[in-house]
């Protein structure tokens, strides 16, 4: 049974005037790897920051474990904080920083020291004691940021962006590491990130942001093979998206051709739109009465081959892993299974919501 | 770190309250004085002296001592500047720190040993003598002064054209030669611009204290030139004119604030590069 | 060839800078009370220093005041830029151009504006008067040392403090102002070094009967100048050059320590 630990409630933030989050609903689980992930300006660092105290909503209330916390400052809460660049303290070394917590908290001497090298060994930096911050590589500086968090034993992490400042290797591995970290220490993560991969790769839920508003919650499968709307399929992964018309249930219309798919419920006749993954789109040879066109580019990705083809007045986006050229004929073909229909944005204020 | 605004403003508070009392109603002050007379009235007398001879030809003498000192300090310190960048960081630092280290040295004291080394029969024409040279004759002259205020102000000049120079990215230099600019095209065309704020800010700073010095002409002019700075001066602490004093000092700040507005011209067109 | 003349420009500037300061040196170990004429060595004045009370009582005068100014200027500049830190650009940039005015303007001017302020409110020049006067021309120096850095500072710093349980007022003490630390002491030693250097600024705000070290020396000028005050500012000197080559060194120690490891 998930337990409810943190719960935003109609929470509102504008900065000089400008709406970051607009009535924002959000529930994260104990024990839960949940994933703030939009483009920048979306709004996940505020929340971030309303979860952790350094910012109260303008409306709203922010409960912990079912306690209104909206006014308790940074210092009482029981969450902490992995920032963005760290922000480690540069006149103290490694474990410095890392007693910074405990001693204001009074822990005696021994707790403390046992408590860095626990810490220390956690994130692999075993023997790094009493190095210089200013030292340390920007992998180590990481490792530092996320012991100086951990060793106040939060009940949630609170991660803005850790890995932007990392080469991709060393992200990759930081990523396992993270995962390995959070199995180890058994509390929430909430992780902060516009990189979808990462996104994806670790977390338990998803959380979907755009403008200030929840576009999506649910597991990285849900939100990659059933994104709810528009933004959300253009924003995670390569993506087709076109104007359908749903004929009926069971079939829609693309381009003039009706296209067999397996989502009911959309009504008769009515204008949706269609997502379709380039890596679901098979290419066939020209047939009558199915959906042709022209190869007009192609472009070598190592794992396959990014084939543009225009059909009418669309490009279509296709991977493949056989090599076309351009000026070939192909014609279009999809299993059912992998059209995904969604909901047009039906007033202003969604498709505002869903303008990148 | 000081999120409301309230508290924002009682940080600013001490500052507010010091700069009313100890930078506007000093200049106040000033413009009382230099825009009344003895009596209490309104009067542009003390403005006005200087239609006079004596008065114009101070004014006019300053003016031109220091943009001489000015223009020397700025093609001095130019290739000074350069040479020390070149160097390694370390030993161009070191090298840096020699050319500031004489500014602990007491300004009049120093200034006072330009006396011994340029008077008639001082250490300057003795080593002339010694090699069988003329003397020269600098000693209270318009020469002497700028000697000694290039030497009082060097470093004012030298400091920002340092920092503004060793900013300036290597690659920079080293794309501009790739494209073809020859050495003096690139000083010209990418160094110089790039340099530009620090070279106004030496500017200004070597051009208002050497406009306005008065104890450098009074030991190495003697009494025989007299600066727009000695005027006020003896105004202030022998002839007690305090009225005439400010109506003098209210000119000198014209000079001031035109300089003013020049660095902030080039510290906001500065910025709009960055952008 | 190209080298040499480098080498000579620098050379030929270092003599420019250097002469005087040897001709005082030389004077301070002169046997003549006359500059200008080499008498002969003695280490006559370095003794006689100690006994000068007149000159003793100037420097006296001198560190006191170059130390609180120093202080209550690095003080004001801190709460100064704290708030400065948290406005907009535009109410910035004004207010430190208000700030940096003692700093553009000639001291002339500064000097005899504040003179007048003074005695027009009822104040006697005197200790009191120097004390105000070299705050205000030191509050634009701490203002240029501390800002470039507060501005720099990381907000996340303060916010990791607060995160990992500091009140306001210890995330203050514990981290803002140790990272603040460097510049804090750059902008209180260069206050303390326009202080001790000032002249002109003194020179209308002192009043009568009390010295520095540099309205004394003008006083001085027109008498002669005690042997005295050279030996003085030769021990000055030498102790600024010791001082700063041992910091030098000491920084370029820890620079090599660091790319060592």
């Amino acid at each position: 049974m998930k337990k409810e630990l943190i719960h935003l409630q109609g929470v509102s933030k504008s900065f000089d005037g400008h709406l970051v989050l607009d009535g924002l609903d959000l529930t994260i689980y104990e024990n839960e790897f949940v994933t703030l992930l939009g483009p920048s300006g979306c709004g996940k660092t505020t929340t971030l920051r309303l979860i952790a105290g350094f910012e109260e909503p303008d409306t709203g209330v922010v409960l912990f474990d079912g306690q209104d916390i909206t006014h308790v400052p940074p210092n009482r809460r029981q969450v902490n904080t992995v920032f963005q660049n760290y922000a480690l303290f540069s006149h103290m070394d490694v474990s410095g920083n890392i007693a910074f917590g405990p001693k204001i908290h009074g822990k005696s001497r021994d707790y403390i020291k046992d408590k860095i090298r626990y810490a220390l060994k956690l994130v692999n930096l075993d023997g790094y004691e009493h190095a210089n911050i200013v030292d340390l590589s920007g992998g180590q500086q990481q490792r530092v940021a996320i012991a100086r968090a951990i060793v106040n034993e939060p009940r949630v992490l609170l991660l803005d962006e850790p890995l932007s400042a990392l080469d991709r290797k060393l992200r990759r591995s930081m990523q396992l590491e993270l995962m390995k970290i959070k199995k180890e220490l058994g509390i929430t993560f909430v992780f902060v990130t516009h990189d979808q991969e990462e996104a994806l790769s670790m977390s338990d839920t998803v959380v979907v942001m755009n403008q200030g508003y929840v576009q999506q919650i649910g597991t990285p499968e849900s939100v990659y093979n059933e994104p709810e709307n528009a933004f959300v399929a253009d924003f995670i992964g390569d993506s087709n998206i076109v104007d359908g018309l749903m004929v009926h249930d069971k079939l829609v219309r693309i381009q003039g051709l009706d296209f067999d798919c397996v989502d009911v419920g959309f009504g008769n006749n009515r204008p949706v739109d269609v997502q379709i993954r380039p890596e679901d789109i098979e290419l066939h040879k020209v047939r009558e009465g199915a959906l042709n066109g022209t190869v007009t580019k192609v472009i070598f990705e190592g794992m396959n081959y990014n084939i543009t083809v225009r059909a009418g007045k669309i490009e279509w986006l296709v991977k493949s892993t056989r090599v076309y050229h351009t000026g070939d004929a192909v014609s279009l073909w999809v299993d059912p299974f992998n059209i995904q229909i969604m909901n047009k944005p039906e007033s202003e204020d969604e498709r505002a919501m869903e303008n990148d | 770190m000081i999120k409301s605004a309230a508290m924002r403003h009682l940080f600013a508070l001490p500052f507010l309250l010091w700069a009313a009392l100890f930078i506007f109603v000093p200049l106040v002050f000033v413009g009382w004085y230099g825009l009344t007379g003895g009596d209490g009235q309104w009067s542009l007398a003390n403005v006005g002296v200087l239609l006079q001879w004596e008065y114009a030809r101070a004014l006019e003498l300053s003016i031109l001592l220091a943009l001489v000192s000015t223009l020397v300090c700025l093609l001095v310190s130019y290739p000074l500047c350069l040479i020390l960048t070149e160097r390694q960081r370390s030993h161009g630092a070191l090298i840096f720190l020699l050319f500031i280290l004489p500014m602990w040295m007491n300004s009049l004291l120093s200034t006072m040993a330009w006396q011994t080394i340029l008077e008639k029969n001082g250490i300057l024409n003795q080593f002339l003598r010694l090699l069988s040279l003329p003397d020269v004759t600098l000693i209270n002259t318009p020469a002497a002064i700028v000697i000694g205020m290039i030497y009082n102000f060097l470093p004012y000049m030298v400091l920002p054209l340092y920092v503004s120079l060793s900013k300036i990215n290597k690659n920079v230099i080293f794309a501009a030669r790739d494209l073809g600019a020859s050495s003096w095209q690139t000083f010209t065309r990418v160094i110089l611009p790039l340099s530009l704020p620090g070279a106004i800010s030496g500017i200004t700073m070597v051009f208002i204290p050497s406009l306005t010095t008065f104890f450098i002409s009074g030991l190495l002019g003697g009494n025989k030139v007299l600066l727009i700075g000695n005027i006020v001066e003896q105004e202030f602490t022998m002839a007690y004119d305090w009225h005439l004093g400010s109506g003098l000092s209210l000119v000198l700040m014209i000079f001031i604030i035109i300089n003013m507005m020049l660095t902030a011209y080039f510290d906001r067109s500065e910025g709009q590069v960055k952008k | 060839m190209m080298r040499l003349w480098k080498k000579a420009y620098v050379a030929l500037i270092f003599l420019f800078l250097y002469a005087p300061i040897g001709v005082l040196i030389a004077q301070s170990f002169n046997a003549s009370r006359y500059r200008g004429h080499w008498t002969g060595f003695t280490l006559q004045w370095y003794g006689e220093l100690f006994q000068n009370e007149g000159i003793l009582e100037a420097l006296q005068n001198t560190i006191t005041i170059g130390l609180s100014s120093a202080a209550v200027a690095t003080l004001l500049g801190l709460v100064t830029c704290l708030a400065l830190r948290g406005m907009g650009r535009r109410r910035r940039s004004v207010l430190m151009g208000v700030a940096n005015i003692p700093l553009l303007n000639a001291d002339i001017v500064t000097g005899i504006s504040l003179m007048l302020l003074f005695l027009g409110l009822g104040l006697r020049l005197g200790y009191g008067t120097i004390l105000m006067a070299h705050i205000v021309f030191n509050l634009p120096y701490v203002i240029l040392c501390l800002m470039p850095q507060m501005l720099s500072l990381d907000r996340n710093c303060y916010d990791a403090a607060r995160d990992l349980g500091a009140t306001p007022l210890m995330a203050f003490r514990r981290v803002v102002l140790p990272e603040l630390r460097p510049s804090l002491l750059a902008g209180f030693m260069l206050a303390f070094t326009m202080s001790a250097d000032d002249f002109i600024i003194t020179h209308f705000t002192k009043g009568a009967g009390i010295d520095t070290l540099p309205t004394e020396i003008y006083a001085e000028l027109k008498l002669g100048i005690h042997p005295e005050m050279y030996a003085l500012s030769t021990l000055v000197f030498v102790f600024v050059l010791v001082f700063a080559f041992l910091l030098f060194w000491n920084r370029k120690r820890m620079q090599i320590g660091q790319s060592a490891r």
